[in-house]
């Protein structure tokens, strides 16, 4: 059995589609201020955080964000050139080992600083695929492409996700409130601008504890009763890039059964549907209600936003069993589920 | 909220930015002998794939089995070139980063003997920014590598794919000097005045125009010349979306114009009116060149344009379609 640990603290800022000129410790900042007042703490007995060297255009760009946090006295600590959500995967297996009861986890990336496509494109195979310079929309519309002729899906299925999403969106404050898809014109065919996520600066952090601690420090703990990732290769000439094969497998390692609401990391309208198969998703289950990524994309915190968006829905007493889920590496590589539950555990 | 932030170019009191920081250059890689086989044998114009233990080829190739984890066989098998479009997406404003300058789709592409597909750009000869898809470009499409003349032993050492060769443009170029005969002289003379001539037919008194010298509903021959008016009416007629060099721009409107008085329709040009509001029964007038420009020929009339008249009921030019 695993120990029982849970999400007792979720904080994000209001994300912005635009440089509003604080660097990213400024953007961070507030944020860990924030999650320490909600949960009484000062200090966590771990801390793992999420970021991309390639946004920021600087090495150990996330050595300088611990600032945030308060480094000194020396802080147990960790970072994943990732979404943050493998960094509370992180911490949650740190927590496993049982000698610490609390865990800080933060991810953040200001991605108007650069061009966004271009610098995903470094994350790609140095051998065959960044060489030719191809960025991340033109993947992952060879995966709608491939998605749609396999499963009879049309642009206005994707289109119909936008709208949803978009509509979802401008009822939360910490989403981009962005209009109601329209236009003909491509972007990278056969998507469209409003099949892509915003470009957008943001942060978030999460608290995880274990256990009484959780119990003290929430009034309704959201439990991880199952949490997974999968991989696939890289390369995606060897994948069958109409379905998520990992996504399926971490969703059925995770327990991913009964799902109230699912948080996505879908970054393009067809990777929620992908998903949504992979996960066996029905109707009965509500699908990013925050918005998700299609309407606030933040690097390397969309994925840990998708874990927060959900477990609130557990802590605010709406939901009682939830889904988190984040994506990275090209066309949905890597998927991480992370099922959490409001049921008392432990 | 977010959604109230100053729009981009606002004024909003920030600093512009003092700092471009670029990352130059990259990073020199060792290749290893399975990426290492694969980069040499494309330097010297081949594609190549590795055997895994069950007998799959993988292109490019992998030091482990995608599937298993487990180590590839060592032996390398010559694919392709020539392969098959799997997915594909559609770049029709390429940035700067990318491999061509003008619109192009990128591929994943499987080559003939492989089991894996190799990721490329595939060039369809679009020129024109922001073009759509051509209509051949389909999954299944069969596409062959274009390789570059300097090769260095990289994934750039194919410039991109091409479609397979299907068609060719075979060009072929004769050269006949025509006589139109004495009825079509008679006609052009008319033209080169201004005036529009046909023939009565002394048989069936329907008048031929232009004319043949001939009734080609009675087979007798004509020599009574009539003057018809420049006026007449729309009977039938095609929109036109392929460029013409004869035509005004496209769309352009082909008609068959009953002139009035006459028993046979002329074809010309219709202009002067959006194509989509042409209409059988519209009546037209010619629209003559400029007096000091006519010579010898038909184009005297640029095309008819329409006048402001009510149109001809169907039931008086149905018998002339
Ligand atoms: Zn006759």
């Amino acid at each position: 059995m695993p120990r029982p640990v849970a999400v007792v603290a979720f904080a994000q800022t209001e994300h912005s589609g635009e440089d509003r000129g604080m660097a990213e410790i400024e953007i961070l900042a507030p944020v860990i201020t924030e999650i320490k007042e909600r949960t009484g703490q000062k200090q966590f007995g771990f801390t793992c955080s999420g970021s991309c060297d390639y946004l920021a255009g600087a090495p150990f760009a996330f050595v300088s964000a611990l600032d945030a946090i308060g480094a000194w006295p020396p802080i147990s600590e960790s970072h994943v050139e990732m979404d943050a959500a493998w960094a509370l995967y992180e911490a949650w297996v740190k927590l496993q080992h049982g000698d610490i009861d609390t865990a800080l986890v933060y991810g953040f990336g200001k991605s108007s600083q650069g061009n966004l496509r271009a610098v995903l494109t470094q994350q790609l195979d140095p051998y065959h695929l960044a060489p030719l310079g191809i960025d991340a929309v033109s993947l992952a519309a060879l995966q709608a492409r491939a998605y749609m002729e396999r499963s009879g899906a049309k642009e206005d299925d994707l289109r119909a996700v936008a709208a949803r999403s978009r509509e979802a969106g401008r009822g939360n404050p910490f989403a981009l409130h962005l209009p109601e898809p329209e236009g003909d014109d491509y972007d990278v065919a056969p998507l469209h601008p409003y099949d892509v996520a915003p470009v957008t600066d943001g942060a978030a952090a999460i608290v995880l504890a274990a256990g009484d601690r959780a119990r003290d420090m929430c009034e309704r703990p959201a439990w991880i009763t199952g949490i997974d990732h999968r991989t696939e290769p890289h390369a995606p000439g060897v994948r069958d890039l109409s379905r998520s094969d990992s996504a399926r497998v971490a969703g059925e390692r995770a327990g991913a059964t009964g799902i109230e609401v699912a948080e996505l990391h879908a970054q393009y309208t067809h990777e929620e549907l992908i998903l949504r198969e992979a996960l066996g998703l029905g109707e009965d289950t509500a699908v990013n209600p925050s918005g998700g990524p299609l309407s606030a994309n933040p690097m390397m915190a969309a994925g840990l936003i998708r874990i927060g968006e959900a477990a609130a829905r557990v802590h605010d007493g709406s939901a009682s069993r939830v889904l988190g889920h984040a994506s990275s590496g090209p066309c949905l590589q890597q998927n991480l589920v992370c099922v959490l539950s409001g049921e008392n555990h432990g | 909220m977010p959604s109230d932030t100053a729009p981009a170019g606002a004024d909003t009191g920030l600093p512009e930015p003092n700092h471009v920081l670029e990352f130059p250059g990259g990073y020199t890689r060792s290749v290893g002998p399975v990426i290492g086989r694969f980069f040499s044998e494309l330097r010297d114009g081949r594609l190549v794939g590795v055997r895994t233990a069950d007998g799959r080829v993988l292109v490019p190739p992998s030091e482990y089995d995608p599937l298993t984890g487990e180590d590839v066989t060592g032996e390398f098998v010559e694919v392709g070139p020539v392969g098959t479009v799997t997915t594909w997406s559609w770049v029709a404003r390429p940035a700067k980063e990318h491999p061509l300058d003008r619109p192009f789709a990128w591929a994943l592409i499987r080559p003939d003997g492989a089991d894996t597909a190799l990721l490329h750009a595939l060039d369809l000869g679009v020129f024109d920014e922001g073009a759509k898809p051509p209509k051949f470009l389909k999954t299944g499409m069969r596409v062959r590598p274009r390789w570059r003349a300097e090769r260095t032993g990289g994934i750039g050492d194919i410039e991109c794919f091409q479609p397979e060769v299907t068609m060719i443009n075979a060009p072929t170029r004769l050269e006949y000097r025509l006589k139109g005969g004495q009825a079509l002289r008679r006609f052009l003379e008319g033209m080169s005045e201004g005036r529009i001539l046909g023939h009565r037919c002394p048989v069936c008194e329907s008048v031929i125009v232009p004319m043949k010298g001939l009734c080609p509903r009675d087979g007798v021959p004509t020599t009574e010349e009539v003057e018809l008016p420049d006026t007449g009416t729309v009977t039938t007629f095609a929109v036109n979306n392929i460029p013409d060099p004869r035509a005004p721009e496209v769309p352009f409107v082909s008609a068959y114009v009953l002139l009035d008085g006459a028993g046979l329709t002329m074809l010309t040009l219709v202009a002067g009116i959006p194509a989509d509001q042409v209409r059988m029964g519209m009546r037209v007038k010619a629209a003559w060149r400029p007096r000091e420009e006519w010579e010898r020929t038909m184009g005297n009339i640029k095309w008819f344009e329409p006048v402001d008249e009510p149109d001809v009921p169907f039931e008086e030019i149905k018998d002339f379609m």
